[in-house]
């Protein structure tokens, strides 16, 4: 026979003879679908994170921001800026003739999240008319919109799930008076997190003036540059102009690298007690089967099919973990929604997102410790002199 | 009677030294985990148990970034049980990085004193700082990790406050270096306290006269809950309502923004767990089984079922207290070397969750191959039947 055949055979064998080690195989696959499911959980809530901040971001739109200031909440722009800012030759005009410009104000508010008294810290966006043309993508899911100069509220879906009392008809009260929740929204993104009034509503109830940010809409995607240029070097203005995208996605990356870093952590411990768990396995699969490899040595089988059979016999165990593990995050875990603390300092919900390219590194984790945990095992059973093996070791 | 056996447990962990040591390695591993998570679940359940019982902190109820106006502090003052009142402004600033952070905080001087007894700093540094509009005081941490000495000016570039000439970084002197009457309390001693003074009077107008939040301390922590909501009453329905809370809740509200990482540490540690649980049961169940002849040449020597159900569980406990241990030496020495700023440390209470699910998981793990090694008949085993 060829060496060829001899691993084909000698490998199919092993992989026929697995369920008679029914107990020790299991170790290997619970073992490392614990270290996927782990590593896949976790991947998957960065991954949402992230998909949730740079969703935000229509290429056509930018933001005006104070010079230096590292998100909305640290921004200020005085009116006269705003005003200014908003008549760029840049900005898309709406059928009224008017900019497709907004003006934001961006407080924080506390709301309680659900089930629990303590606050936890909610924006609240004063949006301008133009912020709902500017933003086609926005869905009202329930009521309606706020009226201007009223203290009422829109939530956003993410903010409606994570946080108490924030359906249609409900009122929270701050800063003195009541307000009334009369819709709920959508946008797939950051906003979704948020809550939104009229601009001058928020101005009025916070003492604020001006604006924390403008977002506009470009007439044509190229306007960005000279948007930028024109603003940027006004010796009236104090500004930095980004678009959406690169304005989001700057917000989330530290969130995200944070959250990568312990995830990593977290899986190399885990992957380090699976691979002992492996070797184990491994081990007493080689010794369960001395007399049988010292047979195939005696009638005439080479190492490399021995170590091939043993070796695939950990990776397709580890395999089978690995989908597990994986099944299992997918299971429990995708599209569950959470919510957390952004670069911002204001809460971000989000769902968790197990994406296919997640279950392939979760995979290529579980084939990697197969691998390390049959090495060894399989480099003792090729070692093992004949006659010894044939003795039962 | 406990001596006795010892030697026969430990010979029979010895008898296949591989096994044991990566059984061992593995439990080393899935406890360095739960230890290290757990310690991160101890934090966000109870954390600053230190924080005195006699400080509240009144904020806006909106949010504590919104800042209370100054003039609420006479009225706070008057409440019948309050010792003394300061306040206290997140300045934000950055030095030379942004990867250089430490909180800065603008307060009245003398009433940070008053508030912070904790604090200990030389008496001439404290009047100078109450007497220097544009001093500052640094924790001993801090002021170790840039090398800063009395008289030397930091810079510090805020991303929330402008000052009038729209300027962002602002120069403050360092007049006295502070640390903590205690250990927990140096080890916190990594801020920076900015006099209000020149806080004050160098930002924009439209922001002047605002305190932040403030600290309340009362006579008598039994007096905190009435106290707390005697201020609250006093500014329901103004434009400024109040949410007073003892400093531990304040400080535990700040975690619970961090949301649903209970659950996902909890999670973790569960599948962690479950993992390690299957990988040790196979080991244990596996090493009896090897053994079964040997067990019954104890019965014939005399040992009764009971003592040899014993030492089956004596062996199992034995494995996984030294792997837990192991693990949780290591989880110990990780969040020992943490720098002070990140207060996760493994706890009486880490320790005893360890201690408890080491027990659960070596009965659950033990008992099976326990009861086995208990039932069979000598006949029976002898004869490898």
């Amino acid at each position: 026979m060829s060496t060829v055949t001899q691993v084909r055979e000698i490998v199919l064998m092993n992989l026929k003879s697995i369920p008679q080690r029914l107990g020790a195989s299991l170790v290997i696959v619970i073992g490392i679908a614990g270290v996927v499911g782990v590593l896949v959980a976790m991947l998957s809530m960065s991954t949402g994170l992230n998909k949730t901040l740079t969703a935000t971001g229509d290429p056509n739109r930018a933001m005006v921001l104070r010079g230096g200031a590292n998100g909305e909440l640290a921004s200020f722009l005085a009116l006269a800026a705003a005003t200014q800012i908003k008549q760029d030759p840049a900005i898309a005009r709406g059928a009224d003739g008017l900019p497709l410009a907004s003006g934001e104000l961006i407080v924080i508010t506390e709301v309680p999240r659900k089930g629990e008294r303590s606050g936890a810290n909610v924006s609240l966006r004063g949006v301008e008319p133009a912020g709902f043309t500017l933003r086609p993508e926005l869905k009202l899911l329930a009521g309606r919109r706020f009226t201007p100069g009223l203290r009422e509220l829109m939530v956003g879906k993410g903010a409606y799930t994570q946080f108490d009392g924030l359906q249609v008809g409900s009122k929270l009260k701050f800063r003195g008076s009541y307000w009334n929740v009369v819709g709920v929204f959508e946008t797939g993104d950051a906003h979704d997190s948020e809550l939104w009034a009229d601009l001058e509503t928020v101005q009025s109830a916070f003492g604020r003036s001006g604006a924390s940010s403008v977002v506009v809409r470009l007439a044509y995607r190229d306007a960005f540059a000279g948007l930028k240029r024109r603003l940027e070097s006004d010796p009236q203005l104090n500004v930095e102009v980004k678009t959406e995208q690169d304005f989001f996605s700057a917000q989330s990356s530290g969130l995200t690298r944070q959250i990568g870093f312990l995830t990593n952590i977290v899986a190399v411990i885990m992957a380090f007690g699976a691979l002992f768990g492996a070797l184990n396995t491994m081990y007493s699969a080689v010794s369960a089967r001395t007399a049988e490899i010292g047979t195939l040595r005696a009638l005439g089988f080479g190492n490399a099919p021995v170590v091939a059979s043993v070796m695939a016999e950990a990776m397709a165990l580890s395999l089978l973990g690995g989908l597990l593990g994986a099944v299992t995050a997918y299971l429990l875990f995708n599209d569950y929604s959470v919510s957390t603390l952004s670069g911002s300092f204001t809460q971000v919900a989000f769902n968790f997102s197990v994406t296919p390219g997640l279950v392939l590194q979760g995979l290529t984790w579980a084939l990697g410790i197969g691998f390390l945990g049959g090495l060894a095992p399989a480099v003792r059973a090729a070692r093992l002199p004949v006659t010894a093996a044939l003795r039962g070791g | 009677m406990l001596g006795k056996y010892l030697p026969l447990v430990w010979g029979s962990l010895l008898r296949k030294k591989t096994r044991t040591a990566f059984t061992l390695l593995s439990l080393a591993a899935a406890f360095l985990l739960i230890g290290l998570l757990q310690a991160v679940n101890s934090v966000l359940a109870g954390g600053a148990d230190f924080l005195g019982a006699n400080r509240l902190i009144t904020q806006a109820k909106i949010s504590f970034t919104t800042p209370l106006p100054m003039r609420l502090m006479p009225q706070i003052e008057a409440i019948p049980g309050v010792e003394h009142v300061g306040h206290s402004q997140f300045f934000g600033g950055v030095y030379q990085d942004p990867k250089n952070f430490f909180p800065q905080f603008a307060v009245n001087p003398q009433r940070l004193r008053d508030t912070y007894p904790e604090w200990t700093m030389p008496e001439d540094q404290w009047r100078s700082f109450i007497s220097t509009q544009d001093g500052a005081i640094v924790g001993k941490i801090l002021a170790d990790k840039y090398g800063w000495k009395v008289g030397d000016i930091v810079p510090l570039n805020s991303f929330i406050w402008t000052q009038k000439d729209g300027s962002r970084v602002w120069q403050w002197r360092v007049v006295g270096i502070f640390s903590g009457r205690d250990r927990e309390w140096s080890d916190r001693a990594n801020l920076m306290y900015l006099n209000y003074g020149q806080f004050d009077e160098a930002r924009v107008p439209q922001a002047r006269g605002l305190a932040g939040v403030f600290v309340v301390r009362v006579k008598n922590p039994m007096d905190s809950g009435r106290i707390a909501a005697a201020i609250d009453g006093k500014f329901e329905n103004s434009a400024d309502e109040t949410k007073t809370q003892s400093e531990q809740e304040f400080q535990l509200g700040f975690l619970k923004q961090l949301g649903d990482i209970g659950f996902i540490v909890n999670a973790i540690s569960g599948a962690v767990f479950f993992t390690i649980l299957i990988l040790t049961g196979y080991t244990m169940s596996q090493a009896v089984r090897e053994r079964i002849p040997e067990l019954a040449v104890l019965k014939c020597l005399g040992f009764t079922d009971r003592t040899v159900l014993a030492l089956v569980l004596a062996e199992s406990f034995l494995l996984c207290f030294l792997g837990a241990l192991a693990g949780l030496l290591l989880a110990s020495a990780v969040t020992g070397a943490l720098p002070p700023e990140y207060p996760i440390r493994t706890d009486g209470r880490v320790w005893l969750f360890a201690l408890a699910s080491t027990a659960a998981l070596a009965t659950v793990v033990g008992l099976p191959p326990a009861w086995h090694a208990m039932r069979i008949r000598i006949v029976d085993a002898l004869a490898g039947r």
